[in-house]
């Protein structure tokens, strides 16, 4: 890893950011309080100061309703202020679903997001190929492993120019594919029709992660995959 | 506003009869000024005073050891255990959903979704029912696919999961497509909040959007039949903001949890004429409002707009003495609006005052207990002999049953509704353990070992047919969806959806539907909590069938859901229950003969009520692993059901069937009720059989589960001679079944 937090070994706190519209903001502390006992904290959009934090969580959701653009109104909150400042002293940051589009709008992350390729909101579960485990968040996974995990957005067609893409390879970004159950990447796994098949991506320090499906809805067996946990157990050094 | 001259136009506008505006005369002891008269024709509506049905309504059982709050209230409220109480109701959109598909069907999931929130409960489930004409008719498809979208448009964004619900197609909802919507919440027991305005000299605040022009009359549109003219009534249907109500349901939630409230009401159909008067009435309080205090959304609005307006996302509220600072404060900070419209009264009237100048003055009891209440004249159909008699004998069996079950799965009453609920976020809020596909939905309460399982049911066939038997097996389908996925059934919400009450044989339907709801509710020990009437679902003289939907919620200890699919090669496959000849008023008569005729299935009480038990404790003591109840298509659609609906695999079953001396079509696709078709491991067959002796359920061992096709033989009594009725290749029924409904959209 390139960049690394000065003190993440004292810190495990985690703050879950508030947006208006965010919904997914209680899975995200439920699954990080009561499957992994660390300790979290709701942060309100209004808030400028992120302190004492080991990981940043925007979770997903419809912030400001998705009115405009999904994330595009979001971005201008002031706790984004302090989000970028964190991501540039190293602190992680997990962006899931509409956090990964207000990671996108927010410029903490390249490329764009459309609407899905059927036009339609899509909720079901989906294989993904771990595609580098160079991340604090993908380094308890093996390489190449498929995981199980569900998606439920309307915007999930990730879009990123040729040059974008070309370097989010170079520099191994690109962190999760759809693919199908046997790990084929291929476009009948393509649930929304992004680029090349991509599901989530990290900025090139690798401290910033934004993905479309929801590991917090895949922490538990009784939910239908725990396939997600590892992002989680990664991020803790659990 | 002009003064009236021509009363009787003005008093027909506004839905009134003749005998009703003298009603108001008497009561008021004067004539009503224009704007008193639009809130009495709201108030007075068949939606919001259930005149016509009031006398029937009262004799559903509505008491229970678990009932905390019954019908009367915005929800109903059961005790569920450890300081924790379900908080549920189903209600109906039909009309707006009709006229602006979207919008009519996204502001119906807002307002259950308020009901639930406004007394202090989280949502956790939403739950549908729904009827359209065909998918052929390209009407029925924009309709169907604007309800799905504003379904899932409002609910996802709100962060509630729809887990589960039904969907029907018949030509009779050509021009009446119906959306009722079920919401549960979950709130601690001592935090219920209810409707009430009390304790004379508190504020009254509005919370919420501003109010604006969309929706005035929406209540009046909906207590009225369509025509030819219905599409003007586009104005009327309000339009939904899941931004703002989902500010408002943190807001609210986050005044409650912090006890700053002593009563709420959303303000839905009616508005603020509804909430002001309902919150103050049920209180034996009077209120006065100040119109200039109400947020609006655009310049010049009347009073009559402004108490009219059925404009979405808003609550009245009453805070506690002392606490109104620290409401506003949370209200502020979700950046809704909040004003202080009002005080509480001794005098028991609803004052409403423009700029000080008093523009309503009436007695809020005089708009809600004092409403009207019709015993109206039943009488049975004329065509009800006719459409009761069924001659088989000219209905031939057909011989290929192969091609039989493949039209029925692929028909899409029967197929899966994959292509419906994939654009609903089932999984937020990770409580659904059991997601839509199988009976019933489950929603696990996190922290507990303990889950809560929901479902809607409804024939209207079978309740056009006989509305008492009708209403009777949608209780008891509803129950054993539920027991099937392993929960013990304990509470019921309905939503009772007829044609016009002014007709004899529509209130004869209602009458009936009701005691057959009672009479099966009495039996299972359910009360009726909840629950929402749609009359005037008529279109140019044209009835609905009658359609009362069940919504049954039921409490699961431990949380292990028991699923409708097949799971292990070998497995032995069950039949619980006994098979007639039923055909009348089935899906196959109607599919295969466009007949539909006869009389629904009969179902005796006890029996159902014996197998209920049977399953529960079969579940309990872990002798099945796949448990799915007979319903539309009969056996031959469960078994097939039971091998491809799991995500994760399809598993065919070979099964032999005694002939039972009736038609192969009816052992086929009859639908017996109280049938249940289960696996056991084969160690477990024996003691299964013990329990199903014990409680007197019909036990046949039928076959096995596995290999990759499904067989279905019938053995001949007389001949000894067995042979084979279906044999089709498991993934060829699932492909069937999967993909109808997109075949037919795309």
């Amino acid at each position: 890893m390139k960049a690394h937090r000065k003190n993440v070994d004292t810190m495990t706190k985690v703050g879950v950011l508030v947006f208006p519209g965010s919904n997914c903001d209680r899975d995200c502390y439920d699954v990080i309080h009561q499957i992994f006992r660390q300790e979290v904290e709701f942060v309100w959009h209004q808030e400028t100061q992120l302190k004492d934090f080991h990981a940043i969580v925007l979770p997903g959701g419809f912030s400001y309703g998705d009115y405009l653009r999904c994330g595009a109104i979001a971005r201008f909150s002031p706790i984004m202020k302090a989000v970028r400042q964190f991501a540039d002293d190293g602190g992680f940051v997990l962006g899931v679903c509409n956090g990964f589009q207000i990671l996108l709008e927010a410029g903490l992350l390249p490329g764009a997001m459309l609407r899905n390729r059927s036009l339609k909101f899509i909720c079901r579960q989906v294989h993904l190929r771990v595609e580098t485990q160079d991340t604090l968040y993908t380094r308890g996974y093996h390489s190449r492993q498929v995981l199980r995990l569900p998606i439920a957005h309307g915007d999930g067609n990730y879009y990123a120019d040729a040059e974008t893409l070309e370097r989010l390879k170079r520099n191994k970004q690109i962190v999760f594919r759809y693919c199908q159950s046997d790990g084929t990447v291929d476009e009948k796994a393509n649930p929304n029709g992004s680029v090349e098949n991509i599901a989530g991506i990290c900025n090139e320090q690798r401290n910033v992660l934004g993905m479309m499906p929801h590991p917090e809805r895949a922490s538990e067996l009784v939910l239908g995959s725990q396939d997600g946990r590892g992002i989680f157990a990664s991020l803790f050094n659990l | 506003m002009t003064q009236p001259t021509a009363p009787q136009d003005i008093v027909s506008q506004h839905g009134l009869s003749q005998e009703e505006y003298q009603r108001i005369r008497t009561l008021l002891g004067r004539e009503p000024n224009p704007v008193e008269l639009g809130i009495f024709g709201v108030m007075w509506s068949e939606h919001c005073s259930y005149k016509s049905s009031r006398v029937h309504l009262k004799k559903l059982p509505t008491q229970g050891e678990r009932v905390i709050e019954g019908p009367g209230e915005n929800a109903g409220v059961v005790d569920i255990g450890g300081g924790l109480v379900a908080v549920f109701k189903m209600e109906s959109h039909n009309h707006p959903s009709f006229i602006e598909p979207y919008q009519g069907a996204a502001t119906g999931v807002g307002g259950i979704l308020r009901d639930i929130f406004t007394m202090g409960a989280r949502p956790v489930a939403l739950l549908n029912s729904l009827r359209f004409g065909p998918l052929s008719f390209p009407r029925n498809r924009y309709l169907f696919e604007g309800v799905i979208s504003g379904i899932a448009g409002y609910g996802n964004c709100m962060g509630v999961p729809t887990v589960g619900g039904e969907v029907y197609f018949h030509e009779i909802y050509n021009r009446n497509n119906l959306v009722n919507v079920l919401c549960l919440g979950i709130a601690q027991r001592d935090k219920i909040v209810k409707g009430r305005a009390s304790g004379v000299g508190n504020p009254v605040l509005y919370v919420g959007s501003k109010t604006g022009r969309d929706g005035i009359h929406g209540a009046t549109m909906a207590s009225a039949s369509f025509d030819h003219e219905s599409e003007t009534k586009r104005p009327m249907v309000q339009v939904g903001d899941p931004f703002t109500e989902k500010r408002l349901l943190e807001a609210c939630l986050e005044a409650i949890d912090q006890d700053l409230i002593l009563g709420m009401q959303d303000m839905g159909a009616g508005g603020l004429s509804c909430s002001s008067s309902e919150m103050a009435s049920k209180a034996d309080m009077g209120m006065t409002i100040e119109l200039s205090s109400v947020p609006l959304r655009e310049n010049g609005m009347t009073p009559y707009e402004i108490m009219l307006s059925e404009s979405q996302e808003r609550m009245l509220l009453v805070p506690k003495p002392g606490r109104e600072k620290e409401v506003r404060r949370i209200f502020e900070k979700w950046e809704l609006d909040v004003a202080t419209i009002g005080t509480v009264v001794s005098d028991g009237l609803l004052t409403v005052k423009d700029q000080g100048n008093v523009v309503v003055q009436v007695p809020a009891k005089a708009l809600t207990e004092e409403a009207p209440s019709y015993e109206r004249p039943l009488a049975p159909p004329p065509y009800l002999d006719a459409i009761q008699s069924l001659n088989l004998d000219v209905l031939k069996e057909p011989k290929d049953f192969n091609e039989v079950l493949l039209t029925l799965l692929s028909s899409p009453t029967i197929a899966s509704k994959e292509w419906v609920y994939r654009q609903y976020d089932h999984m937020v809020q990770t409580n659904t353990i059991v997601q839509p596909g199988s009976g019933a939905a489950v929603i696990r309460i996190k922290g507990r070992d303990q889950a809560l399982a929901l479902t809607v049911d409804g024939n209207s066939l079978y309740c056009l047919l006989n509305p008492y038997m009708g209403a009777v097996i949608a209780v008891a389908e509803a129950a054993r969806n539920l027991v099937c996925a392993g929960a013990k059934p304990i509470a019921v919400t309905d939503c009772l959806n007829f044609g016009n009450p002014e007709k004899p044989e529509v209130m004869w339907q209602f009458a009936l539907a009701i005691e057959g709801i009672t009479d099966a509710c009495k039996q299972f020990g359910l009360p009726v909590v909840s629950g929402n009437v749609s009359f005037y679902n008529e279109t140019n003289g044209i009835d609905i069938y009658p359609t009362p939907i069940i919504g049954m919620i039921g409490l699961m200890e431990p949380a292990r859901p028991m699923t409708s699919w097949f799971k292990t090669p070998g497995d032995r496959i069950v039949l619980l229950g006994d098979t007639k000849e039923d055909l009348g008023g089935t899906e196959y008569l109607r599919q295969i003969f466009s007949n539909e005729r006869g009389t629904p299935p009969f179902i005796e009480l006890e029996k159902e009520a014996a197998l209920h038990t049977l399953c529960l404790s079969a579940i309990k003591s872990g002798l099945i692993k796949s448990a799915h109840d007979c319903s539309e298509g009969g056996f031959a659609v469960a078994i097939a059901e039971s091998c491809i609906t799991c995500e994760d695999f399809i598993m065919g079953a070979e099964v032999t069937l005694s002939d039972r001396k009736i038609r192969r079509d009816a052992l086929l696709f009859g639908e017996s009720q109280s049938r249940i078709l289960a696996t056991v491991p084969e160690e477990k067959l024996p003691e299964l059989e013990r329990l199903a002796a014990q409680h007197k359920v019909p036990f046949e061992v039928i076959g096995q589960a596995g290999g990759d096709r499904l067989r279905i033989s019938v053995h001949d009594s007389s001949s000894d001679r067995t042979s084979c009725l279906i044999d089709l290749e498991a993934d060829k029924i699932a492909v069937t079944w999967r993909n109808a409904i997109s075949k037919v959209l795309e």
